[in-house]
C-alpha cells in the first residue's frame, strides 16, 4: 500500500513557458538611452538654441543639412530609436494602467500601427528629399 | 535613515488599499514617465510636420511657422526641459542599475541631476526666448 501524497512544493501545474523578451526590452532602454542621449539633446542643441534657435528654420535649413549623409544618418538613426524606445516605454504604461484586458490590448494596437506609420513614414521621408522639390 | 537614504513611512489607508506614500525616489520615476510619454506624443507631430518637406517648401514654412509663435515658442522650452530631465535621469537610472555604489548615491545623483538642469535651462531659456521677448518687448 502506497500514500499518494503530492510532494509539498510541487507547482499545481507546469510552469508558464517564458521567454527573455521583458529582459531584452530592459536592456534595450538602457543601451537605446544611452545612444538618444548625444542624438536627441545634439539635436536639441542645434535646432532650438544655437543660432537664433527655431527661428532660423525653414525648407532650405532642412536642404542645407540633408546635403550630407551625416546627417541623414543621424535623423534616421534618431527617429528609430527614438520611436522604438517611446513606444516600448509607452508600451510599458499601458500595461501599468490599463485594468481591462481588451483595453490594453486595443491601446497596444493602437499604439504599434502608429510606431509603424510614423518610423515607415520618416524613413520614407529622408530617403526620397528632394532639395529641387516644386512649391 | 537608511544608507540608500529612503526612510520608512507608514502607508496610509484608503478605500480599503494601502496608499505607497514614497519618496524622492518615486517621484523622480513619476517625472521620468510623464515626460518620456509627452516627448513620444510630441515625436509622433514632429514627424508628420517635417514630413511636410516632401509635400513642398511651402507647406513646410507655413507649418515652422507656428513654431515661431511665442507660446509655442514656450512650450518648446517645456520640451527641451522635458527632455532634459528624462535623459539626466535616465543616466542617472543607468548607474543605479549597473554601477556597484549606484543605490547608495542615488539620492546625490538626484539631486546633481536636478541642479545640473536648472544650471542648462537658465542660459537655455536666454538663447531660446531671446527673439521672442526682443520682439514682445522691442516691437520690430
Amino acid at each position: 500500500m502506497s500514500l499518494a501524497l503530492d510532494k509539498p512544493r510541487q507547482p499545481r501545474r507546469p510552469a508558464a513557458r517564458r521567454s527573455n523578451g521583458e529582459l531584452y526590452s530592459w536592456l534595450f532602454m538602457r543601451l537605446s538611452g544611452l545612444l538618444l542621449v548625444v542624438l536627441v539633446l545634439g539635436h536639441l542643441f542645434i535646432m532650438n538654441i544655437l543660432d537664433g534657435g527655431v527661428h532660423k528654420i525653414n525648407f532650405g535649413f532642412v536642404a542645407g543639412r540633408w546635403a550630407s549623409p551625416f546627417w541623414q544618418f543621424w535623423d534616421l538613426a534618431m527617429l528609430w530609436l527614438a520611436q522604438i524606445h517611446g513606444g516600448n516605454g509607452v508600451r510599458t504604461v499601458i500595461n501599468d494602467y490599463a485594468r481591462k484586458d481588451s483595453t490594453r490590448f486595443w491601446l497596444k494596437m493602437l499604439l504599434y500601427v502608429s510606431m509603424v506609420l510614423i518610423v515607415s513614414l520618416g524613413t520614407f521621408v529622408i530617403f526620397t528629399f528632394d532639395p529641387n522639390i516644386s512649391n | 535613515m537608511t544608507s540608500a537614504g529612503a526612510p520608512e513611512r507608514s502607508g496610509t489607508t484608503r478605500g480599503g488599499g494601502t496608499l505607497y506614500r514614497g519618496d524622492l525616489g518615486m517621484w523622480s520615476w513619476v517625472a521620468h514617465r510623464i515626460t518620456g510619454v509627452l516627448t513620444f506624443f510630441f515625436l509622433f507631430t514632429h514627424v508628420l510636420d517635417t514630413a511636410l518637406v516632401r509635400v513642398s517648401p511651402n507647406a513646410y514654412d507655413a507649418v515652422i511657422e507656428t513654431y515661431k509663435n511665442p507660446v509655442v515658442n514656450l512650450f518648446e522650452v517645456g520640451l527641451v526641459g522635458a527632455v532634459l530631465y528624462h535623459a539626466l535621469n535616465g543616466i542617472r537610472v543607468m548607474l543605479v542599475d549597473f554601477w556597484e555604489k549606484g543605490a547608495k548615491y542615488q539620492r546625490v545623483m538626484l539631486w546633481t541631476v536636478l541642479a545640473v538642469w536648472v544650471v542648462v535651462m537658465i542660459p537655455g531659456f536666454y538663447f531660446m526666448m531671446e527673439r521672442t521677448i526682443s520682439e514682445l518687448v522691442g516691437g520690430h
